[in-house]
Protein backbone atom coordinates (compact mmCIF):
# COMPACT_ATOMS: atom_id res chain seq x y z
CA UNK A 1 0.00 0.00 0.00
CA UNK A 2 1.45 3.41 -1.29
CA UNK A 3 0.98 6.95 -0.70
CA UNK A 4 2.27 10.25 -2.05
CA UNK A 5 2.78 13.02 0.93
CA UNK A 6 4.45 16.42 0.73
CA UNK A 7 6.76 17.61 3.39
CA UNK A 8 5.18 20.89 3.72
CA UNK A 9 8.05 22.76 5.24
CA UNK A 10 10.43 22.01 2.60
CA UNK A 11 7.88 22.38 -0.41
CA UNK A 12 8.41 25.44 -2.26
CA UNK A 13 5.43 25.46 -5.04
CA UNK A 14 7.59 24.39 -7.90
CA UNK A 15 4.33 22.40 -8.99
CA UNK A 16 5.85 19.61 -10.99
CA UNK A 17 4.33 17.06 -8.73
CA UNK A 18 0.59 18.49 -10.10
CA UNK A 19 1.76 18.01 -13.76
CA UNK A 20 3.21 14.53 -13.15
CA UNK A 21 0.35 13.21 -10.91
CA UNK A 22 -3.06 14.87 -11.68
CA UNK A 23 -4.87 12.05 -10.46
CA UNK A 24 -3.28 12.82 -6.72
CA UNK A 25 -2.27 16.18 -6.86
CA UNK A 26 -3.72 19.43 -7.41
CA UNK A 27 -2.13 22.86 -7.14
CA UNK A 28 -4.10 25.62 -4.64
CA UNK A 29 -4.24 29.17 -4.99
CA UNK A 30 -0.92 29.96 -4.24
CA UNK A 31 0.75 27.02 -6.13
CA UNK A 32 1.81 24.56 -3.99
CA UNK A 33 0.25 21.17 -3.81
CA UNK A 34 -2.68 19.48 -2.57
CA UNK A 35 -2.23 15.72 -2.04
CA UNK A 36 -4.81 13.27 -2.47
CA UNK A 37 -3.44 10.72 0.47
CA UNK A 38 -5.58 7.70 -0.35
CA UNK A 39 -3.94 4.92 -1.29
CA UNK A 40 -2.71 4.48 -5.06
CA UNK A 41 -3.83 1.75 -7.14
CA UNK A 42 -0.64 0.00 -9.02
CA UNK A 43 -0.59 1.88 -11.98
CA UNK A 44 -0.34 4.71 -10.42
CA UNK A 45 2.73 3.61 -8.66
CA UNK A 46 4.83 4.45 -11.07
CA UNK A 47 3.75 7.71 -12.09
CA UNK A 48 4.02 8.65 -8.22
CA UNK A 49 7.63 7.50 -8.32
CA UNK A 50 8.36 9.62 -11.23
CA UNK A 51 6.53 12.55 -9.46
CA UNK A 52 8.79 12.37 -6.35
CA UNK A 53 12.24 12.02 -7.95
CA UNK A 54 11.15 15.36 -10.36
CA UNK A 55 10.86 17.19 -7.52
CA UNK A 56 13.96 19.68 -6.92
CA UNK A 57 13.69 19.96 -3.65
CA UNK A 58 12.85 15.97 -2.54
CA UNK A 59 9.39 17.30 -0.58
CA UNK A 60 7.29 15.00 -2.15
CA UNK A 61 7.16 11.20 -0.84
CA UNK A 62 5.88 7.77 -1.47
CA UNK A 63 5.23 5.91 1.66
CA UNK A 64 4.49 2.63 2.39
CA UNK A 65 2.53 1.23 5.26
CA UNK A 66 -0.96 1.95 6.66
CA UNK A 67 0.02 4.96 8.13
CA UNK A 68 -2.81 7.77 6.27
CA UNK A 69 -0.55 10.50 4.80
CA UNK A 70 -1.01 13.44 5.37
CA UNK A 71 -2.91 14.47 8.45
CA UNK A 72 -2.03 11.28 10.84
CA UNK A 73 -3.19 11.58 14.66
CA UNK A 74 -1.83 13.99 16.03
CA UNK A 75 -0.50 13.91 19.48
CA UNK A 76 -1.39 17.27 21.05
CA UNK A 77 -3.47 18.07 18.53
CA UNK A 78 -3.37 21.36 18.67
CA UNK A 79 -0.47 23.82 20.12
CA UNK A 80 0.21 22.42 23.17
CA UNK A 81 0.53 18.89 23.85
CA UNK B 1 -8.28 6.12 48.14
CA UNK B 2 -7.99 8.59 51.15
CA UNK B 3 -10.56 11.64 50.91
CA UNK B 4 -13.97 11.89 49.69
CA UNK B 5 -12.38 13.71 46.68
CA UNK B 6 -15.37 15.45 45.68
CA UNK B 7 -14.76 19.11 46.89
CA UNK B 8 -13.62 21.87 44.46
CA UNK B 9 -11.16 23.22 44.23
CA UNK B 10 -8.13 20.74 44.10
CA UNK B 11 -5.59 22.09 42.21
CA UNK B 12 -6.36 25.85 43.40
CA UNK B 13 -6.56 24.77 47.41
CA UNK B 14 -5.06 26.71 49.06
CA UNK B 15 -4.07 28.82 46.58
CA UNK B 16 -2.58 32.75 47.21
CA UNK B 17 -2.85 35.41 44.92
CA UNK B 18 0.69 36.92 46.33
CA UNK B 19 2.66 34.43 46.94
CA UNK B 20 4.37 30.64 45.99
CA UNK B 21 3.24 27.55 47.97
CA UNK B 22 6.35 26.22 49.72
CA UNK B 23 7.02 22.59 50.14
CA UNK B 24 5.89 22.39 53.68
CA UNK B 25 3.09 23.84 53.20
CA UNK B 26 2.02 21.98 49.91
CA UNK B 27 2.81 18.76 51.25
CA UNK B 28 0.55 19.54 54.39
CA UNK B 29 -2.40 20.15 52.77
CA UNK B 30 -1.38 17.16 49.79
CA UNK B 31 0.73 14.68 52.01
CA UNK B 32 3.69 13.10 50.49
CA UNK B 33 4.07 11.95 46.94
CA UNK B 34 4.25 7.84 46.99
CA UNK B 35 7.06 6.64 45.46
CA UNK B 36 5.37 5.23 42.89
CA UNK B 37 6.20 3.44 40.04
CA UNK B 38 5.13 1.62 36.63
CA UNK B 39 1.38 1.23 38.53
CA UNK B 40 0.68 5.08 37.62
CA UNK B 41 0.01 4.39 33.85
CA UNK B 42 -2.90 1.80 34.32
CA UNK B 43 -4.26 4.41 37.41
CA UNK B 44 -3.81 7.32 34.48
CA UNK B 45 -6.14 5.25 32.25
CA UNK B 46 -8.68 4.32 34.84
CA UNK B 47 -8.57 8.36 35.79
CA UNK B 48 -9.53 9.14 32.22
CA UNK B 49 -6.99 12.09 32.15
CA UNK B 50 -6.52 13.43 29.28
CA UNK B 51 -4.12 16.29 28.22
CA UNK B 52 -4.84 19.86 29.27
CA UNK B 53 -2.80 21.70 26.62
CA UNK B 54 -5.53 21.76 23.86
CA UNK B 55 -4.83 17.81 22.43
CA UNK B 56 -6.79 16.18 25.01
CA UNK B 57 -5.05 13.00 24.71
CA UNK B 58 -5.45 10.65 26.90
CA UNK B 59 -2.33 10.83 29.29
CA UNK B 60 -1.42 7.32 29.95
CA UNK B 61 -1.65 6.37 26.18
CA UNK B 62 1.17 9.01 25.90
CA UNK B 63 3.06 8.07 28.68
CA UNK B 64 3.19 3.76 27.04
CA UNK B 65 4.18 5.15 23.68
CA UNK B 66 7.22 6.97 25.70
CA UNK B 67 7.83 4.11 28.08
CA UNK B 68 7.83 1.82 24.94
CA UNK B 69 10.34 3.13 22.66
CA UNK B 70 13.73 1.85 22.75
CA UNK B 71 15.81 4.43 24.92
CA UNK B 72 15.47 6.15 28.35
CA UNK B 73 12.53 8.44 28.14
CA UNK B 74 12.76 12.08 28.91
CA UNK B 75 10.18 14.30 30.27
CA UNK B 76 9.33 17.64 29.34
CA UNK B 77 6.74 20.12 31.09
CA UNK B 78 5.26 22.42 28.62
CA UNK B 79 5.01 25.55 30.73
CA UNK B 80 4.90 27.53 27.65
CA UNK B 81 1.83 29.59 26.97
CA UNK B 82 1.83 31.45 24.23
CA UNK B 83 -1.77 31.66 23.83
CA UNK B 84 -3.16 35.19 24.71
CA UNK B 85 -5.86 34.12 26.36
CA UNK B 86 -4.76 31.40 29.04
CA UNK B 87 -3.37 32.00 32.67
CA UNK B 88 -3.81 28.93 33.81
CA UNK B 89 -0.13 27.54 33.50
CA UNK B 90 1.67 30.87 34.50
CA UNK B 91 -0.29 30.82 37.60
CA UNK B 92 0.01 26.99 38.44
CA UNK B 93 4.12 27.34 37.95
CA UNK B 94 4.29 30.35 39.44
CA UNK B 95 2.06 29.63 42.66
CA UNK B 96 1.90 26.23 42.88
CA UNK B 97 4.52 24.93 41.22
CA UNK B 98 5.05 21.77 43.57
CA UNK B 99 1.74 20.47 42.02
CA UNK B 100 3.55 20.10 38.97
CA UNK B 101 6.99 18.88 39.77
CA UNK B 102 5.33 15.83 41.61
CA UNK B 103 3.27 15.27 38.68
CA UNK B 104 6.07 15.39 36.31
CA UNK B 105 8.48 13.12 38.90
CA UNK B 106 5.47 10.78 39.08
CA UNK B 107 5.13 10.15 35.30
CA UNK B 108 9.19 9.87 34.96
CA UNK B 109 9.24 7.53 37.50
CA UNK B 110 6.23 5.48 35.80
CA UNK B 111 8.24 5.59 32.44
CA UNK B 112 11.75 4.88 33.57
CA UNK B 113 12.87 8.70 32.77
CA UNK B 114 15.68 10.03 35.28
CA UNK B 115 15.29 13.73 33.43
CA UNK B 116 12.51 15.94 33.55
CA UNK B 117 12.91 20.06 31.83
CA UNK B 118 10.28 22.68 32.89
CA UNK B 119 10.23 24.50 29.93
CA UNK B 120 8.59 28.10 30.75
CA UNK B 121 9.32 31.55 29.91
CA UNK B 122 11.29 33.41 32.12
CA UNK B 123 9.93 35.46 34.82
CA UNK B 124 7.86 34.72 38.24
CA UNK B 125 6.67 31.34 37.07
CA UNK B 126 10.91 30.48 35.84
CA UNK B 127 11.66 32.13 39.37
CA UNK B 128 9.05 30.11 41.04
CA UNK B 129 9.60 26.33 39.70
CA UNK B 130 13.51 27.23 40.04
CA UNK B 131 12.77 28.08 43.81
CA UNK B 132 10.66 25.01 44.39
CA UNK B 133 13.08 22.14 42.70
CA UNK B 134 16.02 24.07 45.31
CA UNK B 135 13.03 23.44 48.06
CA UNK B 136 13.12 19.93 46.99
CA UNK B 137 15.53 16.88 48.14
CA UNK B 138 18.33 16.14 46.07
CA UNK B 139 17.42 13.01 43.52
CA UNK B 140 19.38 9.60 45.33
CA UNK B 141 20.96 7.45 42.84
CA UNK B 142 18.91 6.57 40.03
CA UNK B 143 16.71 9.37 40.91
CA UNK B 144 14.95 12.21 39.14
CA UNK B 145 16.58 15.18 38.13
CA UNK B 146 14.25 18.07 37.59
CA UNK B 147 15.48 21.57 35.58
CA UNK B 148 14.11 24.25 34.00
CA UNK B 149 14.65 25.66 30.97
CA UNK B 150 13.58 29.06 29.89
CA UNK B 151 12.02 29.38 26.27
CA UNK B 152 10.27 32.15 24.79
CA UNK B 153 7.02 33.76 24.65
CA UNK B 154 5.60 33.21 21.05
CA UNK B 155 2.56 31.29 19.86
CA UNK B 156 4.21 29.03 18.43
CA UNK B 157 6.51 27.51 21.24
CA UNK B 158 4.12 25.73 23.30
CA UNK B 159 3.68 23.48 19.95
CA UNK B 160 5.25 20.42 20.94
CA UNK B 161 8.32 19.92 18.56
CA UNK B 162 9.03 23.70 18.17
CA UNK B 163 9.48 23.55 22.10
CA UNK B 164 11.46 20.62 21.64
CA UNK B 165 13.78 22.73 18.71
CA UNK B 166 14.14 25.78 21.06
CA UNK B 167 14.88 23.27 24.13
CA UNK B 168 17.40 22.23 21.76
CA UNK B 169 19.04 25.53 21.39
CA UNK B 170 17.19 26.03 17.16
CA UNK B 171 14.95 28.11 16.20
CA UNK B 172 11.41 27.35 18.01
CA UNK B 173 9.70 26.47 15.16
CA UNK B 174 7.60 22.82 14.28
CA UNK B 175 9.21 20.29 12.53
CA UNK B 176 7.36 17.43 10.37
CA UNK B 177 5.70 14.35 12.39
CA UNK B 178 6.10 11.34 12.36
CA UNK B 179 8.41 10.96 14.22
CA UNK B 180 6.56 12.27 17.42
CA UNK B 181 8.43 13.45 20.52
CA UNK B 182 7.12 10.20 22.02
CA UNK B 183 9.38 8.45 19.19
CA UNK B 184 12.10 10.94 19.48
CA UNK B 185 12.06 13.81 20.99
CA UNK B 186 14.93 15.52 23.09
CA UNK B 187 18.32 14.67 21.73
CA UNK B 188 16.70 11.62 20.13
CA UNK B 189 15.16 10.14 23.14
CA UNK B 190 11.73 9.30 23.49
CA UNK B 191 10.19 12.44 25.13
CA UNK B 192 7.27 12.83 27.08
CA UNK B 193 5.70 16.14 26.23
CA UNK B 194 2.38 17.37 28.09
CA UNK B 195 1.32 20.72 29.59
CA UNK B 196 1.74 21.79 33.09
CA UNK B 197 -2.00 21.36 34.45
CA UNK B 198 -2.08 17.72 33.20
CA UNK B 199 1.12 17.16 35.34
CA UNK B 200 -0.70 18.61 38.05
CA UNK B 201 -3.64 16.52 38.01
CA UNK B 202 -1.33 13.51 37.87
CA UNK B 203 0.72 14.29 40.63
CA UNK B 204 -2.46 14.18 42.64
CA UNK B 205 -3.67 10.94 41.09
CA UNK B 206 -0.58 9.58 42.10
CA UNK B 207 -1.80 9.94 45.63
CA UNK B 208 -5.47 9.63 45.67
CA UNK B 209 -6.26 7.39 42.69
CA UNK B 210 -8.62 7.08 39.53
CA UNK B 211 -11.73 6.82 41.74
CA UNK B 212 -10.81 9.91 43.99
CA UNK B 213 -10.54 11.79 40.05
CA UNK B 214 -13.34 10.92 38.77
CA UNK B 215 -15.96 11.66 42.36
CA UNK B 216 -15.75 15.22 40.16
CA UNK B 217 -17.00 15.92 36.83
CA UNK B 218 -18.83 13.56 34.11
CA UNK B 219 -18.01 10.07 32.94
CA UNK B 220 -16.79 11.57 29.45
CA UNK B 221 -14.66 14.33 30.99
CA UNK B 222 -13.97 13.21 34.70
CA UNK B 223 -12.34 15.27 36.96
CA UNK B 224 -11.30 19.16 37.56
CA UNK B 225 -10.30 21.87 34.24
CA UNK B 226 -8.12 25.19 34.83
CA UNK B 227 -10.89 27.48 32.92
CA UNK B 228 -9.13 31.05 32.25
CA UNK B 229 -12.38 33.11 31.57
CA UNK B 230 -11.93 36.56 30.06
CA UNK B 231 -13.78 38.81 28.29
CA UNK B 232 -17.30 40.75 29.10
CA UNK B 233 -17.53 39.08 32.95
CA UNK B 234 -16.86 40.74 35.79
CA UNK B 235 -14.30 39.09 37.54
CA UNK B 236 -11.67 37.65 35.03
CA UNK B 237 -9.74 34.91 35.92
CA UNK B 238 -8.24 31.38 36.21
CA UNK B 239 -11.33 29.27 38.02
CA UNK B 240 -11.56 25.32 38.37
CA UNK B 241 -14.48 23.70 37.75
CA UNK B 242 -15.62 19.92 37.38
CA UNK B 243 -15.40 18.69 33.68
CA UNK B 244 -19.32 19.06 32.14
CA UNK B 245 -19.81 21.68 34.37
CA UNK B 246 -22.39 24.24 32.61
CA UNK B 247 -20.46 27.63 30.49
CA UNK B 248 -23.69 29.50 32.91
CA UNK B 249 -21.80 28.32 36.03
CA UNK B 250 -18.43 29.45 35.18
CA UNK B 251 -19.20 32.83 34.30
CA UNK B 252 -21.54 33.03 37.30
CA UNK B 253 -18.44 32.14 39.69
CA UNK B 254 -16.74 34.92 37.18
CA UNK B 255 -19.30 37.30 38.81
CA UNK B 256 -21.66 36.82 35.68
CA UNK B 257 -21.09 38.87 32.60
CA UNK B 258 -21.19 42.73 32.32
CA UNK B 259 -23.72 42.91 29.23
CA UNK B 260 -25.57 40.75 26.96
CA UNK B 261 -23.70 38.01 25.38
CA UNK B 262 -22.57 38.72 21.65
CA UNK B 263 -20.82 35.49 21.66
CA UNK B 264 -18.61 32.77 23.72
CA UNK B 265 -15.16 31.65 22.23
CA UNK B 266 -14.09 28.47 23.05
CA UNK B 267 -10.40 27.24 23.21
CA UNK B 268 -8.74 30.51 22.60
CA UNK B 269 -7.21 31.54 19.50
CA UNK B 270 -7.36 28.13 17.90
CA UNK B 271 -11.06 27.18 19.05
CA UNK B 272 -14.46 27.63 17.98
CA UNK B 273 -17.21 30.88 18.29
CA UNK B 274 -20.86 30.40 19.61
CA UNK B 275 -23.47 32.51 19.86
CA UNK B 276 -25.20 32.57 23.29
CA UNK B 277 -26.72 29.67 23.09
CA UNK B 278 -23.91 28.04 23.95
CA UNK B 279 -24.34 29.08 28.01
CA UNK B 280 -26.19 25.34 28.52
CA UNK B 281 -23.09 24.11 26.81
CA UNK B 282 -20.46 21.43 28.83
CA UNK B 283 -17.43 22.32 29.73
CA UNK B 284 -15.49 19.33 28.80
CA UNK B 285 -14.16 18.52 25.68
CA UNK B 286 -15.93 15.61 24.52
CA UNK B 287 -19.36 17.51 25.45
CA UNK B 288 -18.12 20.19 23.56
CA UNK B 289 -16.53 18.30 20.46
CA UNK B 290 -19.93 16.70 19.89
CA UNK B 291 -21.30 20.43 19.42
CA UNK B 292 -18.62 21.65 16.91
CA UNK B 293 -16.47 23.11 19.83
CA UNK B 294 -13.82 22.60 21.90
CA UNK B 295 -11.89 23.71 25.31
CA UNK B 296 -8.51 23.84 24.00
CA UNK B 297 -6.45 24.73 27.18
CA UNK B 298 -9.34 25.57 29.01
CA UNK B 299 -10.79 28.59 27.65
CA UNK B 300 -13.98 30.71 27.49
CA UNK B 301 -13.74 34.23 26.13
CA UNK B 302 -17.45 36.47 26.32
CA UNK B 303 -17.56 38.56 23.72
CA UNK B 304 -20.63 41.38 24.79
CA UNK B 305 -23.33 43.26 22.78
CA UNK B 306 -20.91 46.06 22.50
CA UNK B 307 -17.91 44.35 21.27
CA UNK B 308 -17.59 43.56 16.95
CA UNK B 309 -16.86 40.27 16.43
CA UNK B 310 -15.93 40.79 12.31
CA UNK B 311 -12.90 43.01 13.69
CA UNK B 312 -12.35 40.45 16.86
CA UNK B 313 -11.73 38.22 13.85
CA UNK B 314 -9.87 40.16 11.36
CA UNK B 315 -7.46 40.96 14.48
CA UNK B 316 -7.11 37.29 15.44
CA UNK B 317 -6.62 36.27 11.93
CA UNK B 318 -3.27 39.06 11.67
CA UNK B 319 -2.23 37.84 14.78
CA UNK B 320 -2.04 34.45 14.22
CA UNK B 321 -0.44 34.84 10.33
CA UNK B 322 2.55 37.19 12.29
CA UNK B 323 2.90 34.18 14.79
CA UNK B 324 3.07 31.36 11.90
CA UNK B 325 6.57 29.64 11.85
CA UNK B 326 6.85 31.20 7.92
CA UNK B 327 7.71 27.38 7.07
CA UNK B 328 5.04 25.78 5.40
CA UNK B 329 3.14 27.93 2.12
CA UNK B 330 -0.50 26.85 2.42
CA UNK B 331 -0.23 28.64 6.11
CA UNK B 332 2.11 31.88 4.82
CA UNK B 333 0.06 32.37 1.82
CA UNK B 334 -3.44 31.55 2.73
CA UNK B 335 -3.47 33.18 6.70
CA UNK B 336 -2.40 36.23 5.07
CA UNK B 337 -5.33 36.00 2.31
CA UNK B 338 -7.55 35.39 5.16
CA UNK B 339 -6.41 38.06 6.97
CA UNK B 340 -6.60 40.76 4.57
CA UNK B 341 -10.01 39.46 3.27
CA UNK B 342 -11.17 39.95 6.34
CA UNK B 343 -9.42 43.58 7.40
CA UNK B 344 -10.94 45.17 4.17
CA UNK B 345 -14.04 43.86 5.14
CA UNK B 346 -14.12 45.20 8.67
CA UNK B 347 -12.50 48.63 7.39
CA UNK B 348 -14.47 49.14 3.82
CA UNK B 349 -17.08 46.74 3.88
CA UNK B 350 -16.92 44.30 0.64
CA UNK B 351 -20.20 44.97 -1.94
CA UNK B 352 -18.34 42.56 -4.22
CA UNK B 353 -18.40 39.86 -1.77
CA UNK B 354 -14.57 39.46 -2.01
CA UNK B 355 -14.92 38.02 1.76
CA UNK B 356 -16.80 34.45 0.03
CA UNK B 357 -13.37 33.02 -0.14
CA UNK B 358 -12.04 33.43 3.24
CA UNK B 359 -14.41 30.06 3.79
CA UNK B 360 -12.72 27.85 0.55
CA UNK B 361 -9.51 29.11 1.85
CA UNK B 362 -9.94 28.20 6.06
CA UNK B 363 -10.69 25.02 4.66
CA UNK B 364 -7.64 24.85 1.54
CA UNK B 365 -5.28 25.75 4.96
CA UNK B 366 -6.59 23.08 7.28
CA UNK B 367 -4.12 19.84 7.41
CA UNK B 368 -1.31 21.19 5.14
CA UNK B 369 0.66 22.90 7.87
CA UNK B 370 3.72 20.59 9.26
CA UNK B 371 1.73 22.05 12.23
CA UNK B 372 -2.14 22.73 13.56
CA UNK B 373 -1.79 26.37 13.46
CA UNK B 374 -3.32 26.82 10.11
CA UNK B 375 -6.28 23.88 11.12
CA UNK B 376 -6.95 26.67 14.09
CA UNK B 377 -6.65 29.69 12.58
CA UNK B 378 -9.15 28.14 10.13
CA UNK B 379 -11.44 27.03 13.15
CA UNK B 380 -11.83 30.29 14.39
CA UNK B 381 -12.55 32.37 11.57
CA UNK B 382 -14.85 29.47 9.93
CA UNK B 383 -16.76 29.47 12.91
CA UNK B 384 -17.21 33.02 13.65
CA UNK B 385 -18.48 33.54 10.05
CA UNK B 386 -21.12 30.75 10.47
CA UNK B 387 -22.24 31.96 14.47
CA UNK B 388 -22.65 35.07 12.73
CA UNK B 389 -23.14 35.45 9.29
CA UNK B 390 -25.67 38.76 9.63
CA UNK B 391 -22.73 40.58 11.20
CA UNK B 392 -21.07 39.57 8.41
CA UNK B 393 -22.97 40.19 5.48
CA UNK B 394 -24.00 43.53 7.37
CA UNK B 395 -20.15 44.91 7.63
CA UNK B 396 -19.94 43.99 3.62
CA UNK B 397 -22.24 46.06 3.23
CA UNK B 398 -21.87 49.12 5.39
CA UNK B 399 -18.13 48.92 6.69
CA UNK B 400 -16.84 49.88 10.11
CA UNK B 401 -19.00 49.69 12.59
CA UNK B 402 -19.52 51.57 16.41
CA UNK B 403 -18.11 48.29 17.91
CA UNK B 404 -15.34 48.14 15.40
CA UNK B 405 -13.91 51.05 17.38
CA UNK B 406 -13.94 49.62 20.99
CA UNK B 407 -10.61 48.06 21.67
CA UNK B 408 -12.30 45.91 24.54
CA UNK B 409 -12.75 42.41 23.49
CA UNK B 410 -10.13 39.60 22.97
CA UNK B 411 -7.42 42.79 22.53
CA UNK B 412 -7.79 43.31 26.73
CA UNK B 413 -4.25 42.69 27.90
CA UNK B 414 -4.56 39.90 30.18
CA UNK B 415 -4.02 41.21 33.60
CA UNK B 416 -2.05 39.80 36.53
CA UNK B 417 -5.01 39.81 39.23
CA UNK B 418 -6.33 36.75 37.25
CA UNK B 419 -6.26 34.29 39.74
CA UNK B 420 -9.26 33.22 41.27
CA UNK B 421 -10.35 29.86 43.20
Amino acid sequence: MSRVRVDPIRCTAHGMCAELLPERIWLDDWGYPVVNGEPLPPELIEHARRAAAACPVFALRLEKGSRPAGREPRLGVTLRG
Amino acid sequence: MSGPGDTLPRLLQGLSPSQRMGLAAHTRLHGQLPAGGHGLIDELAAAGLGGCGGGAFPFAEKLRLAHAHRGRPVVVVNGSEGEPLSWKDKLLLGHLPHLVLDGATAAARAIGAREVVVAVESGTAANAVTAAIGERPEPGRGGVTVRVATVGSAYLTGQETALLSALSGRAALPTLTPPYPVERGLAGKPTLVSNAETFAHAGLIARHGARWFRALGTRESPGTRLITVTGAVAHAGVIEVAGGTETASLLSAAGGATEQIQGILYGGYGGVWAGPQALHWPLGESELRERGGTLGPGIVHVLGESGCIVSETARAARWLERENAGQCGPCVNGLDAIASSLEQLCDRGDRTGAFRHVERWCALVTGRGACSLPDGAARFVTSALHAFEPVFQDHALHGRCDGCQRRGGTRAPISRQLVRA
